[in-house]
């Protein structure tokens, strides 16, 4: 009776939080007179899906946009972890002098909100004539301090024994970051990948910093200039367009999240 | 020297000192069990063997190579932790070839996918499952290769623990408190396999536990140690036996040894409550006299007080007072005293410790 309860009110909880969503995909099915309309229906009276999904693709190059979101978004969070796991492991297992420094630096490090260091790697980037590349897009979230203070929290509640083990066992120190300490912190690795590959593909700030035309436009770059320069007032092609954009992350999310579960419930880190 | 060899090692926490110049020989097929209460520094020193610690100062020889500051990987031992600390997300098997694949593939065979089709890579990793299988087979392990750690019992667990230091056969084994974490009947079997295992292996073996009936049942040799100090080190009978130190008579055995203060006469001889023991002694003064439980008597001249029996089954422990002292007896199982009772108590073999707790000659032996 009370999980029956916890269930309606949680439906209804996540139904809210979802009804933006839920509306976007369903003006992206309705034909433009019928969005504008005074009565609100979910279901469209004449499914326009075809013509909607169909501009999109005719106007802009959506397939571009996707695979250069994947590039970036798969390139940020790759060096991310090259960077990050290495680091956490060093703060959280190993001791040497200026440690305590560093991770006081990593700290401060979080403190500094993105926008502020824009304008200088601006200029950086386009002293080394990088703007319009990958490069400008990926190099500047290469390193994440929050990456870095997550797994070394995380990190420190893995074992000692079970390094000196890997260790005695004949393992470098790298080889114990990638094959030991790694596996074993899934859990938070899947959780931080989903917090970057949702940022740099929602991101917008920087994309529209570095990044003039199509060619290297990532999905939310696209969607605006879908807006301003293609749809004008055809709302149901920009939120078809907004529903393209947004679906690969959806799926990999959902992908993400069984194993996110699963993740937690087989590591039985109490070895 | 062969096997492991420590010179002269300090180590300090802080301003705490945790072992202080303590040296130690354990050669090939020997095995050596480190004894004494929580915190006397005996893990800490086989952190050292190790490598997971450096010492302050002293040497660690292994197989005759100076490997003091060594990586722990260069220095052919292997360990059991207390925890075991198997890895979590490999199988039984892949647990116990771990240390063959870091030492017999190079980095590039080891990379995943690649690994694969590098030259040589197949026949070697063929060969890794083989011992693997050849380790796990006598363990018992066979049926458990395909699980994980989180998939075992705490006795599978330490098997596995057990496989994967062995498989590669280092010339030093250390174990550090392997049985703690099994139960009692579990602790018998497995104390037999160990020391199955170090004969078959053949390694210079070093175990570390605070249960001194591990250390006397399964030792070649047992070192106590205390406060950081290596106090004695020899043959489980000589340590019981000849203990050279206060210290060691007080730590090994169970119950313990009762330690009686006794005064020496200007003319050498012993005296316990003022009353001649028949023992002699060239030191003047008050003194210790140990007396084992099993040496003492019922029907002597020392009058004492009974407190308590306890009833084990093959004897009995007569806890009575003796002037200021406690004093525990093992009596025949059928004995049965009350509270309070007074009884005379006599002893047998004695030893006498002096001021600073060190062994004395003893140069007559007597009965009172």
């Amino acid at each position: 009776m009370g999980s029956a309860v916890r269930l309606v009110v949680l439906s209804a909880l996540g139904l809210f939080i979802l009804m933006p969503y839920i509306w976007m995909v369903s003006a992206s099915l309705k034909p433009t007179d019928e969005i504008f309309r005074a009565s609100l229906t979910l279901i469209p009276e004449t499914f326009a899906a075809a013509e909607n999904f169909g501009r999109v693709f005719a106007r802009v190059p959506v397939v571009d946009y996707l695979v250069n979101g994947v590039i970036v978004c798969g390139g940020i969070l790759f060096f991310q972890l090259l960077f990050a796991v290495p680091a956490g492991y060093a703060l959280a297992k190993l001791r040497f002098a200026g440690r305590e420094f560093v991770f006081g630096a990593v700290m401060l490090g979080l403190l500094v909100p993105p926008h502020v260091p824009a304008l200088p790697l601006y200029a950086g980037l386009s002293a080394l004539g990088w703007l319009n590349t990958f490069g400008a897009l990926i190099v500047p979230s290469t390193i994440s301090v929050f990456a870095i203070f997550l797994f070394r929290q995380f990190f420190k509640s893995l074992p000692d024994e079970l390094i000196h083990a890997a260790r005695i066992d004949g393992m470098s120190e790298l080889a114990i970051v990638w094959r030991v300490i790694l596996p074993n912190a899934l859990p938070a690795a899947t959780a931080f990948a989903i917090f970057s590959v949702v940022a740099h593909w929602n991101d917008l700030f920087w994309p529209l910093i570095v990044v003039t035309g199509h060619e290297r436009a990532t999905p939310a770059l696209g969607v605006l200039y879908f807006r301003t320069e293609e749809a004008g007032d055809d709302f149901g092609a920009l939120m078809a367009a907004c529903a393209i954009m947004t679906a690969p992350l959806v799926l990999a999310f959902l992908v993400a999240q069984r194993r996110f579960v699963e993740g937690i419930a087989t590591t039985g880190l109490k070895g | 020297m062969q096997g492991v060899s420590l010179q002269g090692i300090r180590k300090s926490f802080g301003a705490t000192a945790v072992l202080r110049e303590v040296a130690l020989d354990v050669p090939p097929g020997e095995f050596v069990a480190l004894v004494g209460p929580s915190g006397c520094g005996k893990t800490t020193l086989m952190r050292i063997v190790a490598g997971i610690e450096t010492p302050d100062s002293g040497q660690v020889h292994i197989g005759g190579r100076d490997v003091t500051r060594a990586h722990p990987g260069a220095r052919d031992v292997a360990m059991v932790f207390q925890s075991y600390a198997l890895y979590p997300h490999l199988t039984a098997a892949q647990n116990i070839a771990v240390p063959l694949v870091m030492r017999r593939l190079s980095l590039l065979q080891r990379m995943p996918f690649l690994g694969g089709i590098m030259p040589g890579s197949r026949a070697a990793r063929r060969r890794i499952q083989e011992d693997v299988a050849a380790i796990a087979a006598p363990l018992g392990l066979t049926p458990l290769l395909e699980r994980r750690p989180g998939q075992l019992s705490g006795g599978q667990r330490q098997r596995v623990a057990l496989a994967r230091a062995v498989v590669r056969k280092p010339a030093v084994f250390l174990l550090d408190e392997p049985l703690s974490n099994l139960d009692a009947a579990l602790r018998v079997a497995t104390r037999r396999e160990i020391v199955e295992i170090h004969r078959r292996t053949g390694a210079a073996t070093l175990y570390v536990t605070h249960d001194q009936t591990e250390a006397l049942t399964m030792a070649d040799r047992v070192a106590v140690m205390q406060a950081g100090e290596l106090l004695q080190i020899g043959s489980p009978a000589e340590v019981y036996e000849n203990p050279a130190d206060i210290r060691v008579a007080g730590f090994i055995g169970s119950p313990k040894m009762n330690l009686l203060p006794a005064h020496v006469g200007d003319d050498g001889a012993v005296r316990l409550l003022g009353m001649e023991t028949g023992l002699h002694s060239a030191a003047r003064g008050p003194v210790t006299l140990g007396i084992r439980p099993e040496a003492l008597h019922l029907g002597g001249a020392w009058p004492a007080e009974v407190a308590h029996v306890e009833y084990l089954g093959e004897s009995a422990l007569l806890h009575a007072r003796l002037g200021e002292t406690e004093i525990v007896l093992r009596a025949e199982p059928g004995l049965r005293a009350v509270a309070g009772l007074p009884i005379q108590i006599g002893f047998g073999h004695a030893l006498l410790f002096g001021a600073d707790g060190k062994r004395l000659a003893r140069h007559e032996m007597a009965h009172a």
